[in-house]
C-alpha cells in the first residue's frame, strides 16, 4: 500500500482521530467510574464524558481581546493536536509503517500538552493559574528524566528508535524494569492523584484551566483523554506480545487481534492508574518532586546504565 | 442544526457542574451540598460535578443570607459563570434571609442581586431536596439554552425519606 495512505489512514482513523477521541471520552469514563467504584459510588453514566464535552461546546467564553486572547485560545488546540498526533503514532497494528526516529517524536508530542499547560496558565494572568503552571513546570521537570530515562534504557537495549522495533521486542528484565519506570510516571503526566497537583482541584480553584471556560475548557479536557490513550497505548505497545501475531494467516485476522489486545491493555493500565487515584491522596510539591529525584531516579539511572553495558558488552 | 439543538439541550440536562458560593451561611446547608455528593447521595450519578472555578460551572449554587460583606463576591461571581447559566439558592436564608430578617448587616434575599432560578426550602434541605433542586435548574437550562433568565421562580418540593 502506498505509505501515504498508510500514514493518513493511522492518524485519522487508527489508532488517530476517529478511534482516539471516543477512546478518550471512554477512558475518561473509566476513570471516573473506577475512582466511583472504590468509593463505593455508582458513578456517571456511560456517555458523561461525552455529555460533558458537548455542552461546553455550547457555553459562551469571556471576551479575550487582543494578541494575549488569541495565544491564550490557541493553547488548548495545540494540546489537541500534539496529544492526536501522538495516538496517531503508536504502532498498534503490525507492519504499520513508521520511520526511523519516531519514537523521539512520540516523546516530543507527549511533553507538548504539558508545556501548553504550563504556558496557558501564565498567559491566563489569574494567580492560581500561574500557581498551577509553577507546579507542572516543577513536576515535569522531575517525573520527565525518569520518564526519558526510562525510554532510551528500553531503545537502547533494542538498538533503535524506532517505534515498531520496540514493540515487537522480546520481553527482558530491563525492559519490564523500564516499564514498571514508565508507569510509575505515568500519574504526573496524566496529573491524576497523587500527583494531581497542577490541577489540584478546589486547593488552587483549578490551576492552569481557572481561567478557562467553554469551548477552550472542552479541548482542554479532550487533550487531556487524548493524553490518557497515547500514554496509556505507549505502555500498551511496549507490552503487546507481538510475536504471537505474525503466526495467524489471515491479515485481518492478525489486524483485529493486535488491535483488541492493545485495548484491553489500555484499559488495564487505566484500571491499574484510576485505582491508585482512588486509593492515595495528593501529595504536596516537595515530596512529589522529592518522589521522583530520591526514589525513582536511582533505578532509571541503573536501568540505562545496565543497558549501555550490555549493549557495548555484546 | 435541529438536531445540534436536541443534543445541546440533552448535554445540558445531563451535565450540570456547579459552583458553591457561601454568602454568609451557618455552614449548614454547605455541610448538606457536601453530603449530596458524597457516597450516600452520589449526584454524580447525574452528571453533577463539584468545579472549583466559576468559569467551568453552569450553576451557582448560593447558600447564607448574603450579608453586606459578601454582596459584591457574589454579583462577581454571578457575572463569571459563563453562561448558559442558573442559579439555584441552597435553604431559608438565600430566600428570605431566615431568622436574620431586617438585621443590619444584610443585603439579602439573593434575588435582589441575582435572578434565582430555583429555591431549595429548608433549614438545611435535606441532600435529596439540594439534588432535586439542581436536576430541576439542569432542565431549566436545557430548555432556556441561550436566552435570558425569565424571573420564573420554581421551588423543589423537599423530599421525606420515610425511615422504617
Amino acid at each position: 500500500m502506498n505509505p501515504m495512505l498508510t500514514a493518513l489512514a493511522r492518524m485519522l482513523i487508527f489508532p488517530g482521530l476517529l478511534f482516539a477521541v471516543p477512546a478518550a471520552w471512554f477512558f475518561l469514563w473509566v476513570e471516573r467510574k473506577a475512582v466511583a467504584r472504590m468509593q463505593e459510588r455508582v458513578g456517571p453514566p456511560f456517555m458523561q464524558p461525552f455529555w460533558d464535552f458537548m455542552k461546553l461546546l455550547g457555553k459562551s467564553t469571556p471576551p479575550r481581546p487582543g494578541i494575549a486572547g488569541f495565544i491564550m485560545r490557541a493553547w488548548p488546540l495545540i494540546a489537541v493536536a500534539s496529544a492526536a498526533g501522538a495516538v496517531g503514532l503508536l504502532p498498534v497494528l503490525p507492519a504499520s509503517g513508521g520511520f526511523e526516529g519516531d519514537l523521539i517524536l512520540l516523546l516530543a508530542l507527549l511533553e507538548l500538552p504539558s508545556i501548553c499547560i504550563i504556558a496557558a496558565g501564565f498567559s491566563s494572568r489569574s494567580i492560581f493559574g500561574e500557581i498551577g503552571s509553577a507546579r507542572e513546570a516543577a513536576l515535569s521537570v522531575s517525573y520527565n528524566i525518569v520518564f526519558l530515562l526510562a525510554i532510551v534504557s528500553i531503545a537502547a537495549s533494542q538498538h533503535t528508535f524506532r517505534l515498531e522495533a520496540l514493540a515487537s521486542m522480546h520481553p527482558s528484565f530491563l525492559t519490564v524494569l523500564g516499564i514498571i519506570a514508565i508507569l510509575i510516571c505515568l500519574p504526573a503526566k496524566l496529573h491524576i492523584n497523587p500527583f494531581s497537583l497542577p490541577n489540584a482541584e478546589q486547593e488552587i480553584y483549578a490551576g492552569p484551566m481557572t481561567e478557562y471556560a467553554g469551548p477552550e475548557l472542552a479541548m482542554w479536557e479532550l487533550a487531556h483523554g487524548l493524553e490518557w490513550v497515547a500514554a496509556t497505548g505507549l505502555v500498551a505497545t511496549l507490552l503487546t506480545p507481538h510475536n504471537i501475531v505474525p503466526h495467524i494467516a489471515l491479515a485481518w485476522a492478525a489486524t483485529l487481534l493486535a488491535g483488541c489486545i492493545f485495548v484491553v491493555l489500555s484499559v488495564a493500565v487505566v484500571l491499574l492508574l484510576s485505582v491508585l487515584a482512588a486509593a492515595t491522596a495528593r501529595l504536596a510539591i516537595d515530596s512529589s518532586v522529592r518522589f521522583y529525584w530520591q526514589c525513582t531516579l536511582i533505578f532509571a539511572v541503573l536501568a540505562i546504565s545496565s543497558a549501555l553495558f550490555v549493549r557495548f558488552w555484546s | 442544526m435541529k438536531l445540534w439543538k436536541r443534543l445541546m439541550c440533552t448535554a445540558r440536562r445531563k451535565s450540570p457542574w456547579l459552583f458553591h458560593m457561601n454568602s454568609g451561611s451557618c455552614n449548614g446547608c454547605d455541610i448538606e451540598i457536601i453530603a449530596a455528593l458524597s457516597p450516600r447521595y452520589d449526584a454524580e450519578q447525574l452528571g453533577v460535578l463539584l468545579q472549583g472555578s466559576p468559569r467551568h460551572a453552569d450553576i451557582l449554587v448560593v447558600t447564607g443570607p448574603v450579608t453586606n460583606k459578601a454582596v459584591h463576591a457574589v454579583k462577581t461571581v454571578y457575572d463569571q459563570v459563563c453562561g448558559p447559566k442558573a442559579v439555584v439558592a441552597i435553604g431559608s436564608c438565600p430566600a428570605t434571609t431566615n431568622v436574620f430578617i431586617d438585621s443590619r448587616t444584610l443585603a439579602g434575599p439573593l434575588d435582589k442581586h441575582v435572578p434565582v432560578d430555583v429555591f431549595v426550602p429548608g433549614c438545611p434541605p435535606r441532600p435529596d431536596a439540594i439534588i432535586a433542586g439542581v436536576v430541576k435548574a439542569a432542565t431549566l437550562l436545557a430548555d432556556r439554552g441561550n436566552d435570558s433568565p425569565k424571573p420564573a421562580i420554581v421551588i423543589a418540593e423537599t423530599v421525606v425519606e420515610v425511615q422504617p
